[in-house]
């Protein structure tokens, strides 16, 4: 047992009670938005904090200004690339066309330990001679679709005798769970498989309406349940409807969640639970991930998987600027595979991931 | 990875504290080490490199100091490009002078635009205003539905009308004359910023509207492109403000930065929940904080606050201080902690914790909180409220019945006996026994008193007595505040409700 787990729970009660008291008491005082609360007199760990020299401020701001007039701050990646491209040609590389190449990715969103990783790779492999710099791209592109490696991408709609496979769509809020949920019944239907569709989100607003709209252009039939039911009863009168029609399978959307929301997360794994009891099975557990999303998306699809055992993501708004790059560090560190993209607000806007293409979009120039 | 920066930093600073001027190198290497974390923080690639040359100059001639090692002063530089980015005026909504004011909403699909339109007119009302929600988002099935919803949970009207956005913003303004109401809150459809022709409806529905105030929307968790869509957002409807979403996520908010250096207007709301009422005035300074990945002490508590039951944690609080603390208590508090979290996330977030303690909680997961509960759990009443009282076979049952070790059962036991006996030392103004914990803990009982006894007690104070370290403090010696004498007879003064 943990020596400090007493006293940590002790403490952080102490202080949440110490806490409390405070935020009351702000709440009834005006509150700034100012950095004026933490501009004590200097005293003890505030000095560090203390306000800036007037000059100093000015200084800053100034910076802050310059940012706003820097077009080359605001090009997207693929422009940085077109740059890199006029400037070199096919001749060879320089450090400052490694640094170009670095900006890519981390434009891209890849993060910063993963792109060390993907140019340390290609560097090695070019360091013994040198490179042109469409060499280096494509040694740069081919060390991406390593890391992506061959994964099984496939949705799997398998389940044992007598069993309904269910699709379970997870993700924080806003990612586009329920869209997906509506194309991935339009894409089953198509296939001339029977789709239940399970409206699991049963706390956002409208959220039902929303999916009733999805099953009525898709003639999937829908199950929901009253507004704040229990999100379980939901999914588990889906299934039961699944088995009586002897339907092929069955999507259930859920609530966006923030994984850091213990109650939030625990209720997600009831969802589970129960979506995976006879006569239901489990077949996928689909992340849906915004391709705008930054390096917290990783952080999402490791505690998401922790949590209900992540199958596969689906990266959405993919038709937008944003590269959506997180997902080689969650290939990479987590060894989820990227089964579908999201390219737009339409039926038909989903489409299965291609490593190649998306390897190759990650350093693409523009037009 | 809260903690990562501040080990990070404390390392270099360790190293650099013998020297007295900064050398390049030293800079460089600090410099990196910033860039790393701000990078991790999604700030966008071509603003970080703005900020950290803004910080490379303002250290070119760093006198040597006091107080601060070179390695401190590189982070207080930092620290300042920050809030200074980050911070501005204090945003004030001036209302049209002929109302309605009107308030436009734009910004990506997904980032939660209908419920902080909700939300501001919620705002709105508590300010005295009549606001109308005007859905203009034709796009996404069911989104006006989602909005009349929430306005009736407000009770505040929605209008919307089917024909198309610009005419339903042209008729919901009529409408806001019509019924007199002053505050227009217009929600459009999520739109990528690249697409021409929505940029262009946008555009329209602005002409149209004539917005006093256009807000842009943007999620927490963007990533780089937050500010090349801003951009373009800004560009065309000429943004006012931004609002961020889903700050009660962990994801560290770069995009703030971002967007606010790209559009140069102010960051006005941060929206810290699903509920309604979660929403309130942006605060720079602790956003920088929490981009630089440190500690913020505030949002963790007002986090805890709204999941945790503040009875409960007010009533233990006073009864540890008083001594009379039982495992009944330990046990309500153990429940209420679990609520709040992950333990090593959270602890991470708590400056003023030793580095020990911090390893510490990383360690602990739901597993072990579990088990000590079920121990607990296993006890009778009567054995909670005399832990003296339990002997070896009941030791024995305990463990049993609880599925763990009779060992673990000694051990909890045993700390419980020393940190009663420790509250007690402090309690009465004396310094606690075991090391490297009397920070925290005394810290935070010395805040508690003083705010329970003393009024008008500030942030700053609350900080400092908690021995709050937002950045290394090697140079630093700790200030200690004298305690105060336990009161006689007993309860801690509760303080006033809100």
């Amino acid at each position: 047992m943990n020596p400090y787990i007493l006293i940590i729970v002790v403490l952080l009660g102490l202080l949440v009670g110490a806490g409390i008291a405070l935020s009351l008491r702000r709440r009834s005082s005006v509150a700034s938005s100012g950095a004026g609360v933490l501009e004590a007199d200097g005293k003890g760990a505030s000095e560090l904090l203390e306000p800036a020299e007037p000059k100093i401020q000015e200084a800053a701001e100034e910076s802050a200004r310059e940012v706003a007039s820097l077009p080359a701050a605001l090009k997207p990646t693929k422009s940085a690339f077109g740059a890199l491209r006029e400037r070199f040609g096919s001749g060879p590389i320089t450090q400052e066309a490694l640094e170009l190449l670095e900006a890519s990715l981390l434009r891209a969103d890849v993060g910063l330990a993963t792109t060390q990783r993907i140019l340390a790779a290609a560097a090695e492999r070019i360091a013994t001679r040198s490179a042109s710099l469409d060499e280096v791209l494509a040694t740069a592109q081919a060390v991406v679709l390593e890391v992506l490696g061959d994964r099984d991408r496939s949705l799997s709609s398998s389940a044992p005798e007598g069993l309904i496979p269910v699709w379970l769509m997870v993700g924080v809020n806003g990612v586009g769970k329920t869209t997906t949920s509506g194309k991935l019944a339009a894409g089953a239907v198509a296939q001339g498989k029977s789709v239940v569709l399970a409206a699991g989100d049963t706390f956002r607003a409208a959220a039902a309406d929303q999916l009733a709209l999805w099953a009525e252009r898709t003639g999937a039939e829908l199950v929901r349940g009253a507004e704040g039911a229990d999100p379980s009863s939901t999914v588990f009168d889906a299934v039961a409807r699944a088995k009586a029609r002897s339907a092929d399978l069955v999507i259930a959307d859920t609530a966006g969640r923030l994984h850091t929301k213990v109650n939030l997360v625990e209720e997600l794994r009831k969802i589970r639970r129960v979506a995976d009891r006879e006569p239901g099975h489990v077949a996928e557990v689909l992340l849906v991930l915004d391709a705008t999303t930054g390096q917290n998306g990783l952080v999402q699809a490791a505690q998401f998987t922790e949590a209900v055992g992540v199958t596969g993501v689906v990266l959405t708004k993919l038709d937008g600027a944003a590269k959506g790059g997180i997902v080689v560090a969650i290939e990479e560190q987590l060894g989820i595979a990227v089964k579908l993209v999201g390219l737009g607000e339409g039926l038909e806007d989903l489409q299965p991931f291609d490593p190649a293409d998306f390897a190759r979009e990650l350093f693409s120039s523009s037009s | 990875m809260f903690d990562k920066l501040s080990d990070r930093l404390e390392r270099i600073t360790d190293r650099l504290k013998s020297r007295g001027r900064i050398n390049e190198a030293d800079l460089n290497e600090a410099l990196a080490e910033i860039r790393s974390a701000l990078l991790e923080a999604d700030v966008e690639l071509g603003v970080t490199t703005t900020l950290l040359q803004g910080v490379r100059e303002q250290c070119a001639d760093l006198e040597r100091s006091k107080s601060l090692s070179p390695g401190q002063q590189v982070v207080k530089a930092v620290h300042e490009q920050l809030r200074a980015a980050l911070g501005g005026d204090s945003f004030k909504i001036s209302y049209a002078s002929r109302p309605p004011t009107v308030v436009l909403l734009a910004g990506l699909q997904g980032v939660g635009k209908t419920t902080t339109a909700a939300k501001l007119a919620r705002w709105f009302k508590e300010q005295g205003r009549n606001p109308l929600l005007v859905a203009v988002d034709l796009q996404r099935p069911a989104a006006v539905e989602q909005l009349r919803v929430l306005g009736e949970q407000i009770s505040v009207p929605v209008f919307s009308d089917p024909s198309s956005p610009t005419e339903a913003t042209r008729l919901g303004l009529e409408e806001a004359k019509r019924l007199g109401r002053d505050v227009v809150i217009i929600d459009t459809a999520g739109r990528l910023a690249i697409d021409e022709a929505l940029m262009d409806e946008v555009n329209a529905i602005s002409v149209t509207s004539k917005p006093d105030y256009s807000f842009l929307v943007v999620d927490a968790m963007s990533g780089q492109d937050a500010a090349h869509s801003a951009k373009l957002f800004h560009d065309r409807l000429n943004i006012d403000g931004v609002i961020m979403t889903k700050l009660d996520g962990d994801a560290r908010g770069g995009a703030a930065l971002s967007v606010k250096s790209v559009v140069g207007r102010p960051i006005v709301f941060g929206s810290t929940g699903e509920k309604l009422d979660e929403f309130d005035l942006f605060h720079p300074d602790r956003m920088a904080d929490r981009i630089l990945g440190m500690g913020d002490i505030l949002s963790l508590i007002e986090q805890a606050e709204r999941q945790m039951d503040s009875a409960v944690a007010e009533r233990s609080a006073a009864r540890l201080l008083s001594g009379e603390f039982t495992l009944d208590d330990f046990l309500a508090q153990l429940q209420q902690v679990r609520k709040m979290g992950s333990l090593g996330g959270l602890m991470r977030l708590m400056p003023g914790v030793t580095r020990e303690m911090r390893d510490a909680a990383n360690g602990i997961d739901d597993g072990q909180i579990n088990r000590v509960e079920a121990v607990v759990k296993s006890m009778t009443a009567g054995e909670r409220n005399d832990p003296n009282s339990i002997d070896g076979s009941r030791r024995t049952r305990i463990a049993k019945g609880s599925g763990t070790s009779v060992q673990e059962v000694n051990q909890l036991l045993k700390q419980f006996k020393e940190m009663q006996k420790m509250m007690k030392s402090m309690s009465s103004g004396g310094m606690p026994s075991i090391p490297g914990l009397g920070g925290g803990i005394g810290g935070a009982l010395r805040a508690r008193k003083a705010l329970a006894g003393a009024e008008g007690t500030d942030l700053a104070s609350l900080q400092e007595m908690m021995g709050q370290k937002s950045l290394p403090t090697a140079a630093q010696p700790r200030k200690t505040q004298p305690g105060k004498k336990k009161k006689k007879g007993g309860r801690v003064t509760p303080p006033k409700q809100r």
